[in-house]
């Protein structure tokens, strides 16, 4: 029982941790939390329930699986980096040089935008995600864990390791550590800052989009507002890992994950989404700083 | 090969730089002097393409720069180590020279072995975070990365600000060395005597505009120049 809900939060955290991860990227580069990061979540959901049909309807599900998640995914990260660029295009870098409140509510628009943009276009009644993976699983140590848990849990560990390696060992994973610490310098040593900006928002984008993915086919269910929800919870893991921190983002959404299965099991499920910002209001008092946050930042 | 034409600069609603114009020639050290907010760092800050000049003309090599992002001014071969350092206090060492290379102009190897030449103690502490160096380590990093771009012109904004007379005298010889090694300087500096001392020639700036030009040697020997900046 203790190990099953281990596992289950882990599988829920290690994608609050993929999507906190957009947040804290945005928020180490611009101080700007990306209000509107939920919503490319939830267009991965729905993008790849669309692609996902689509391989279907011209037979290739049937042909072969793997390949078509693979698809759905490579396509799915493709159009919400394209989202996550283009937002940034628009909505933020015109803003660039404006008061800090500006952007913060540019995001809030675009939010509320891409959610009547999504309820518009595919309805406001919830979406089934095809159940590719059943429920099948297998046996450890007594604990039951379906083949889609140990695939998100895999994905999500492999895609974190990639971007702690690309931002460690890669120079322009350096140079984005560099724009984070100093703008100013950064541009003084020939860095792009707009283009380091935009590989962010690409990046980012393109985790939310796996984690959407992910969700929708674990839930089975897609809504135009799961975005929200989301987006607030992975927000919290963010701030409770130290929002600007990358590790702090992987840790912190496991942690709120983990915390969110035990506390459903253990004291109600009836307050699920509140154990979160329980966590929010408990964290902001006690370490407002995170748990490998660095101390003495301007937090919004 | 650097040339300003009188350049206005508007730092925030105040105009900083009031028509500036100077020229720097091929392996000169060109000193501006003047005192707290007369628009040394606000000139080198327009120079390297931070601050736009709202009127004016920049040209390097006879080729206009002015309106370039910063990035392109530094492709073209112009660097800067500003004031204040700014190493990035959570790199290492070698990251920081890495960074100062980010557009591989030149050989990063060849640069990389020439600057641990000019800074033993930067190969020493090369995996070490910049953050844990003294003032005067940080100092030779944040050159020594200005270099790490194979500039031919190097603009230092008050490099030895900060540090113990032993560290000032040090970094200055390096200046010297640098120079001697095919690099034009433009050094910005309170310090006016040593800078003076050290340049070919300088520019006096107050409030905004130059107010004095000439050979070093003539300015170290100005009445004014004495009395307002080398303090006798």
């Amino acid at each position: 029982m203790l190990l099953q809900q281990f596992i289950n939060g882990l599988t829920l955290g290690s994608v609050y941790a993929l999507i906190a991860l957009g947040y804290t990227m945005v928020y180490g580069i611009l101080e700007l939390i990306n209000f509107a990061h939920g919503e490319i979540y939830m267009l991965g959901a729905y993008l790849g329930i669309i692609i996902l049909g689509f391989l279907t309807a011209i037979g290739l599900t049937a042909y072969s699986l793997p390949l078509s998640i693979f698809i759905m995914l490579a396509l799915t990260v493709l159009f919400c980096s394209s989202y996550g660029f283009t937002i940034e295009k628009i909505a933020y870098k015109p803003l660039r040089n404006a008061q800090r409140l500006s952007p913060l509510i540019s995001a809030i628009g675009v939010s509320i935008f891409l959610q009547n943009y999504v309820m518009l276009t595919q309805g406001a009644t919830d979406k089934v995600f095809p159940q590719v993976f059943g429920s099948a699983g297998f046996e450890l140590f007594s604990t039951r864990i379906t083949y889609l848990q140990a695939a998100i849990i895999t994905t999500s560990g492999v895609m974190m390791a990639m971007l702690h390696v690309f931002v460690m060992k890669t120079k322009t994973g350096k140079a984005m550590r560099s724009v984070a610490q100093d703008k100013l310098m950064a541009s003084l040593v020939g860095i792009d800052i707009d283009r380091v900006i935009s590989i962010t928002f690409i990046l980012g984008s393109g985790l939310a989009a796996v984690a959407g993915i992910m969700v929708a086919m674990y839930y089975g269910l897609v809504n135009y507002s799961i975005g929200y929800s989301a987006g607030i919870k992975a927000f919290t893991a963010a701030v409770l890992g130290g929002i600007g921190s990358i590790p702090g983002a992987m840790l912190g959404g496991i942690v709120l994950g983990i915390l969110e299965s035990f506390g459903s099991s253990y004291i109600s499920s009836e307050y699920k989404d509140a154990y979160a910002f329980i966590m929010l209001i408990l964290i902001l008092l006690v370490k407002p700083e995170g748990l490998l946050g660095k101390r003495g930042e301007e937090k919004i | 090969m650097l040339r300003l034409e009188n350049i206005h600069t508007y730092y925030g609603p105040a105009e900083a730089l009031k028509g500036i114009s100077l020229e720097i020639n091929k392996g000169e050290i060109v000193s501006l002097i003047g005192s707290n907010g007369a628009g040394k760092s606000t000139c080198l800050m327009t120079i390297s393409g931070i601050l736009k000049p709202s009127e004016g003309r920049i040209t390097l090599r006879g080729a206009g720069i002015s309106g370039l992002p910063p990035h392109e001014i530094v492709r073209s071969g112009i660097s800067q180590a500003p004031e204040g350092r700014r190493i990035f206090p959570r790199l290492t060492v070698f990251e920081n020279l890495e960074m100062g290379g980010f557009l591989g102009r030149g050989n990063f190897g060849e640069i990389l072995e020439r600057v641990y030449g000019i800074f033993p103690v930067l190969k020493e502490r090369t995996s070490q975070m910049a953050g844990t160096l003294s003032g005067g380590e940080q100092q030779m990093l944040a050159i020594g990365r200005s270099l790490m771009s194979a500039p031919d012109i190097l603009l230092l904004d008050e490099p030895s600000l900060g540090l113990a007379p032993i560290m000032v005298s040090k970094i200055f010889r390096t200046i010297h060395e640098i120079n001697a090694g095919g690099v034009t300087v433009l050094l910005v500096e309170q310090n006016a005597k040593a800078a003076l001392r050290l340049s070919h020639r300088g520019y006096v700036i107050e409030n905004g505009a130059i107010t004095l030009q000439g050979s070093s040697e003539d300015l170290l020997n100005n009445e004014k120049v004495r009395t307002a900046y080398l303090g006798e």
